[in-house]
This record gives C-alpha cells, sequence and structure tokens, in this order.
C-alpha cells in the first residue's frame, strides 16, 4: 500500500443530506482523496480504488458536526478530560470540528495558549480543534483581551464562558471594540448577583427540596442587556446555552429587528428537566440549570422557527471524585458530544435536514469555519463528512464513554440515531463506532 | 424501614408507626432505669458534617437507652478537612461495621448520596434547607399529646397551626409542613415574601405576611428561629422591623388563645423571635419537645434498626 493509497476514502451505498438537498437527499457514492472530495458519482459507478471503503448503505452522509461548545478541560485539567480523549469523544459523536471553551488553566487569553490548544488538537488528529479566546483578561472580568492579536491565531468567537460577563460598561466597550473586527461575542448569560450559591433552577421542585435556585431572570436580565448593546454599538452577539423561554422570546424578537443576534440550546435543556434533581443526584447540577417543561417546549419551538441556529453539547467533564461531592460542592456539567446526535434526531421531532442544520453548517457559520467545515458534499469541497444511521436505537452506558469523564445524565436510556463513520479531514477516524487513533 | 430520610418517604403509615412506638419509649423513660436491650452490639455513628450539640446529644441518649454502641464522627477533628470526599468518608467508616449512621450536613440531599454508598441504614438529623424527619415527628408526638389524643392517620384533624419565621431556609418547616398536613392539620406560614420558598403556591398551606390577622385563631404557633446572618442577605430591613412584624411580644401573646400551644425547634434567638420568656406563657410546650425528642428518636432507631426488620438484622 503506497502513501497515495493510505490518502484515499469511499464512501458507498449512502444518501447525501446537506445544506443543498432537500430533506429526502441524493444516493451518491464518494471518493475522497488528501482530505478533499474528488469525486461524487451516482450510484453503482465505479470509483477509484481506496485504502479504506466505509460502508454507507442505509445511512445518511452529512457535513460532519460542529461543536460551539465544548470543555476539553487541557491545559489544566487533564484529571477530567485531554484533548485527546475529548477529540475521540467529538469524533465518535460526528463533530469534526468543536470549539474549545476557554476557562482552561491557563485561560484562552493569549496567542500562546490558544497556539497549545490547537496543536493539541492536531497532534490528536480525531477532529479539527477550534480555540475561542476569552473576552476579558483571565475570564475575571475586568480588563478586555487584544481581540486582534488572538485573531492572528484564527480566533473569531471570543467568550468568558463559565462567567458572564457581569459590568456593563466592559462589555458595551467589548461589542464596540470588535464591531469592526468580524468577530462573535459568545456570552454566557448569568447575572452572578442572582445566583450565587445556585444549585438547580429557581421553581416548584427547588422549593420542596430546598437547594438554592438559579432563577430564570438572571439569564434573561443579560440576554435582554446584550441585545440592546448590540443595537446601539454593532457588535455581534451569540447567546451560548439558551435554557428559558423568555430568553427565547428575546432572541427572536431581536432577529425579526435585523440584529446580529445567533443562539444555541444544548441537548440536556431540551431533554431533562429540574425534576432530575429529585434523585439529589450532582450529575444533573449543570449551569445554567435544567429548567421546566415549559421551557423546553419553548427551546423546541425556537430550534423549529430558527429562532436558535445551533444544537451545541456544552460537553463538561469531570472526573467522578468531583461529582461525589455534596450539591453544592459539585461542579456544574454533563457530558454532550457522545449523546447529542441521538438526543437531537431523537427528541426534536425536527426532520434530519433541519437537525443537520443546527448540528453542522449553522454551527460552523457561527465558529467561523464555514470554509472547511458545513459544506456541501460536492466535488473540491473539505472531505470532513459523517456517515448517519438516524434509526438506529442503542442505551447509553457511562462505563463505554471515550471522554475520560463519565458525568452522562443520560446512563441507561435508550436512544434513536448512531453515527456509523467519521471523516475528519479526509481521514477515516471512526469507522464502524470504533475510534481507529 | 431501611432508612429514615425524609417524611414523604415515611409516609403517614410509617408516621403512625413511630407515633406509636414514641407512646412505648415514653414509658420507658419514666422508667427507673430508662435503659433496655433492643439494640445491643449495634453500632451507631453521629455523622456531623455541621455542628449541632442538641440534636447530636438527643440521638446518642436514644441510643444508649436501647443499649446501642454510639460513636461520634466530627468533622472538625476528622480527615474531611483534609479534603476528603463524601464518597470515602462513608465508605471509610462503614468498614468499620456500622448499622446506621446519623446524618447532619448543611447541604440538602447528602443523606440520599450517603445511602447509594453504603448497606448501612441513614437517619437524618438535618439536610440543608429541606429535611429534619424527627423534629416534625417529635413536634407532632408532642401537638397530639397535648391535645390527648391517640397516634392515628388522622390525630391532627381540625388542628390549626401557624408556622411564623424563616420558612425559605428552614428544613423544619419542610418537614413539619408535610408531616402537620399528612395528619389532616391546616397550616398557616407568616413570614414576609423574602423569606417564603420560592412557588409556596405549589404547597399545602395558606400564606400571610400578617401574624396579627391569624395569632388569635390558632391552635399551635410555631415560631421558627431567625438567623442573623440573613441579615447581610437583604432579606428583611433589620432585626428590629422583623421583631415589630413577627416576634412573639407581650401584646401578641395577651391575644393567643387559652389552649393555643407555643412552640419552637431550638435554639431560641431571645429578643428576635422570642420577646417573650417563654415561661410566662400558658401553655409553652418548647422543653417538652426537647424531652420527647429522646422518645422519638428512640421509636427511629427501633424501627430502623430493630428485630422486626430483618433486612437489616441480617
Amino acid at each position: 500500500m503506497n502513501g497515495r493509497d493510505m490518502n484515499t476514502v469511499n464512501i458507498v451505498g449512502g444518501r447525501i443530506v446537506d445544506s443543498t438537498t432537500d430533506a429526502q437527499g441524493r444516493p451518491a457514492d464518494i471518493h475522497i482523496v488528501d482530505g478533499r472530495i474528488a469525486m461524487v458519482a451516482t450510484p453503482g459507478a465505479t470509483l477509484p480504488a481506496a485504502a479504506t471503503v466505509l460502508d454507507a448503505s442505509n445511512a445518511v452522509v452529512s457535513p460532519g458536526f460542529v461543536d460551539l461548545h465544548t470543555h476539553l478541560r487541557e491545559p489544566g485539567r487533564e484529571e477530567s478530560e485531554t484533548i485527546e480523549t475529548g477529540s475521540r469523544a467529538a469524533a465518535l459523536g460526528g463533530f469534526t470540528a468543536v470549539v474549545a471553551m476557554p476557562n482552561t488553566d491557563p485561560a484562552q487569553d493569549s496567542r500562546a495558549v490558544v497556539e497549545f490548544v490547537r496543536e493539541q488538537g492536531r497532534r490528536a488528529g480525531l477532529c479539527e480543534v477550534v480555540p475561542s479566546g476569552c473576552i476579558t483578561v483571565g475570564r475575571a472580568g475586568e480588563h478586555l483581551v487584544p481581540y486582534a492579536e488572538l485573531m492572528k491565531s484564527g480566533v473569531t468567537l471570543f467568550t468568558d464562558d463559565g462567567n458572564g460577563v457581569q459590568d456593563p460598561l466592559l462589555m458595551r466597550r467589548a461589542f464596540e471594540y470588535s464591531s469592526d473586527l468580524g468577530i462573535t461575542m459568545a456570552q454566557h448569560c448569568e447575572v452572578s448577583r442572582l445566583t450565587a450559591g445556585a444549585v438547580m433552577h429557581e421553581g416548584s421542585c427547588c422549593s420542596h427540596l430546598g437547594l438554592p435556585g438559579w432563577p430564570a431572570i438572571a439569564e434573561e436580565l443579560m440576554v435582554h442587556r446584550d441585545i440592546e448593546l448590540v443595537r446601539i454599538t454593532g457588535g455581534r452577539l451569540h447567546v451560548l446555552h439558551v435554557s428559558t423561554a423568555r430568553s427565547v422570546d428575546m432572541i427572536r424578537a431581536a432577529k425579526a429587528d435585523g440584529l446580529p443576534v445567533t443562539a444555541e440550546v444544548t441537548p440536556h435543556h431540551f431533554t431533562l428537566d429540574d425534576e432530575s434533581l429529585r434523585t439529589f443526584d450532582p450529575v444533573f447540577k449543570v449551569n445554567p440549570p435544567l429548567r421546566t417543561m415549559a421551557d423546553i417546549d419553548a427551546l423546541k419551538a425556537g430550534l423549529r422557527d430558527g429562532t436558535i441556529d445551533a444544537i451545541a453539547t456544552d460537553h463538561a467533564p469531570h472526573a467522578d471524585h468531583l461529582k461525589e461531592q455534596p450539591l453544592d460542592a459539585a461542579p456544574p456539567g454533563m457530558l454532550g458530544l457522545e449523546t447529542a446526535f441521538a438526543l437531537a434526531v431523537g427528541e426534536l421531532g425536527m426532520d434530519l435536514r433541519s437537525v443537520l442544520a443546527c448540528l453542522s453548517w449553522n454551527p460552523a457559520r457561527i465558529a467561523g469555519i464555514g470554509d472547511r467545515h458545513g459544506r456541501p458534499v460536492a466535488e473540491g469541497e473539505p472531505a470532513n463528512l459523517v456517515v448517519l444511521d438516524p434509526g438506529a436505537a442503542w442505551v447509553v452506558d457511562r462505563g463505554l464513554v471515550a471522554s475520560k469523564s463519565r458525568n452522562t445524565p443520560y446512563h441507561g436510556r435508550s436512544v434513536t440515531g448512531r453515527v456509523r463513520h467519521t471523516v475528519s479531514n479526509g481521514r477515516a477516524v471512526v469507522i464502524d463506532q470504533v475510534a481507529q487513533r | 424501614m431501611k432508612h429514615l430520610r425524609s417524611i414523604d418517604e415515611l409516609g403517614v403509615d410509617g408516621i403512625v408507626r413511630i407515633l406509636n412506638l414514641a407512646d412505648h419509649m415514653v414509658e420507658v423513660n419514666r422508667r427507673p432505669v430508662p435503659k433496655v436491650p433492643a439494640l445491643v452490639g449495634r453500632t451507631v455513628v453521629s455523622l456531623f458534617f455541621e455542628d449541632s450539640t442538641r440534636t447530636r446529644i438527643s440521638f446518642e441518649t436514644a441510643a444508649k437507652r436501647l443499649s446501642a454502641d454510639t460513636m461520634t464522627f466530627s468533622v472538625s477533628t476528622s480527615s474531611v478537612n483534609k479534603g476528603e470526599s463524601l464518597r470515602d468518608t462513608i465508605e471509610t467508616v462503614s468498614a468499620m461495621g456500622v448499622a446506621a449512621f446519623i446524618v447532619r450536613h448543611k447541604t440538602s440531599g447528602v443523606p440520599w448520596q450517603l445511602s447509594d454508598w453504603t448497606d448501612a441504614s441513614i437517619i437524618n438529623a438535618g439536610d440543608g434547607w429541606h429535611q429534619h424527619p424527627t423534629q416534625a415527628l417529635l413536634d407532632c408526638h408532642t401537638i397530639r399529646t397535648e391535645l390527648g389524643r391517640a397516634a392515628s392517620a388522622d390525630c391532627l384533624a381540625g388542628v390549626r397551626i401557624a408556622i411564623v419565621g424563616d420558612v425559605r431556609h428552614s428544613r423544619v418547616a419542610r418537614s413539619n409542613i408535610q408531616a402537620f398536613t399528612a395528619l389532616g392539620a391546616s397550616v398557616v406560614v407568616v413570614a414576609p415574601r423574602t423569606l417564603l420558598p420560592p412557588e409556596v403556591h405549589t404547597w399545602p398551606v395558606e400564606v400571610t405576611s400578617n401574624l396579627d390577622e391569624v395569632i388569635g385563631d390558632v391552635d399551635v404557633l410555631y415560631m421558627l428561629r431567625m438567623q442573623r446572618e440573613r441579615m447581610n442577605e437583604a432579606l428583611v430591613p433589620d432585626l428590629g422591623e422583623y421583631s415589630n412584624r413577627f416576634g412573639l411580644d407581650r401584646t401578641r401573646a395577651t391575644r393567643l388563645r387559652a389552649e393555643c400551644l407555643v412552640m419552637h425547634p431550638g435554639p431560641m434567638n431571645r429578643g428576635v423571635e422570642m420577646m417573650v420568656d417563654p415561661s410566662d406563657l400558658a401553655r409553652s410546650v418548647i422543653t417538652r419537645q426537647v424531652s420527647n425528642g429522646v422518645a422519638v428518636r428512640m421509636a427511629v432507631l427501633f424501627d430502623v434498626l430493630g428485630e422486626a426488620n430483618s433486612e437489616v438484622s441480617s
């Protein structure tokens, strides 16, 4: 086998669904050479031989998924996840690109750290790791980060995720300063004075359980503030992990006004509600918290009508010993990469193409990587692809996850929709649900 | 019953069972030698992550009167301060052969987490703002014995109880409201909106912020402790205003019905919620609550660890 052969992949027998097709898609076979789609052929046509042949019969071929919201924990928290283990979980979940959140230690507020994260992703070689940058130095909410400097390292999405930027003056300046740079401020919307010590959604369940509540208004105040700041500054806003019905309403209104505002929702926020905390299991502690059935309905409606652009995982690994603490001490967050597609395709009641828009080409555009991810499956395009079994049923098992941590809230749950193969930059990194490196 | 973690889990049948056992334990406590060999050879560990000398002594007295061996695991002198996890702590102490843990923790839910990691019984002696089931049981026992009623599923029927003060942060209120209403009582909570729990309309209680409106009209006045640190959280403007609106002073005391019981879970904040000396009140049963506490906790320990419970005695 020569070197050229090593870089060839055929995907045979599938049906392409992408941004240019309808929901049914079109049958085609695909030949990939050196990271690019070299040929898209009608079924039955003879493709050039390839080193790897992926069976896509009865399956859908789609552009690979893009996660706008992944915590890879490296550098600083390698006991919970590394860029390699997180990349493996991503590839198994069908993601060909993940945006690495900046709450590392040190934080991603300098070119040195950002370049390190990107390079570790390249070494792992399982998906593209796209570093985000901080809005403020050290995510401390006091000084702006040199955005144009980080842009030289390819950063276009800036966030202090884990913290919202509390100071309205500082946030106004961030939007103003960045308004002609073509970058996006991604806000974790939480007015922290309203959430001190909070463990779960403030509502009837928290009232009964005697746990400190995280009120919806703590999110909604900041969503409102930032939308209005965008209106007067011309900056660009992406709302991270929208969790409440009124946030959806405000984002819908902002879009109707033509403001440059986008939003994401996590699978856990549209599949789980605050009643999960009745078990007192810290695996269900997450920030923002699991909300109510009414919020879930609103989030789904927001996805269906395009108010919410993207499904993002907020994949947040935590080692067992960190989660095996009292609820106030346990860190918030849950795994998401390996279950996102199943929950999206199985629980939203949306057609497959609409789900793929939220998992692939919409987030690719928001992440500023639409030149290489979420592309149509066509000749000459970068080969970042996924092969999907939308109807395949399986059971989530925390013992079988590729992530270094096991804090999935779906352990034991039967789900529908599975990733069969993943092709990242022309290489088959997942074949028949097995990571190849 | 394997554990006693909440009044909800205990259920009305369980409450009645404990109250009947408590009658028996009251009789034991009246004997010249108030001690029975029911739990000889069983080890009961007080696992108090939050200080509470009164509750701990009450439980340990109860355990000793049933002849159990008692140990105290106090966080201030233990490895928990050296970073040991909750799970490691309970697994380590369990390995020494423990029949039951009596658990107090500042965070809601810890008794449920611990019971996943040990085979021993868990008795909740207070978790966060959530539950304090033995307090509720001793309060039910106190009320129905003061009323001269035998234990039954409706032994508090027709009894109107006002719970006054910081309901939001009170495990006593949460467990008592469940227990009182389960036995047929009606409950009115009296507090400013800031000290009521979120979505209080989903609770099976009436709500008012006007103590004077209800004080002449209740069979039990249950005063909650007002913690001074609430002043720092802007929950009430100052202690003086709180006392004026929600404290039991001489004027209000004169408006109590003659047979109205006055209760408090202790420790009292004299000069804040209690502006009168309880001994000046016709029917303060605050001391009675404390002595009943020992009998009720004996009943709970016997119910959890006694011979009838094959699951535990095996």
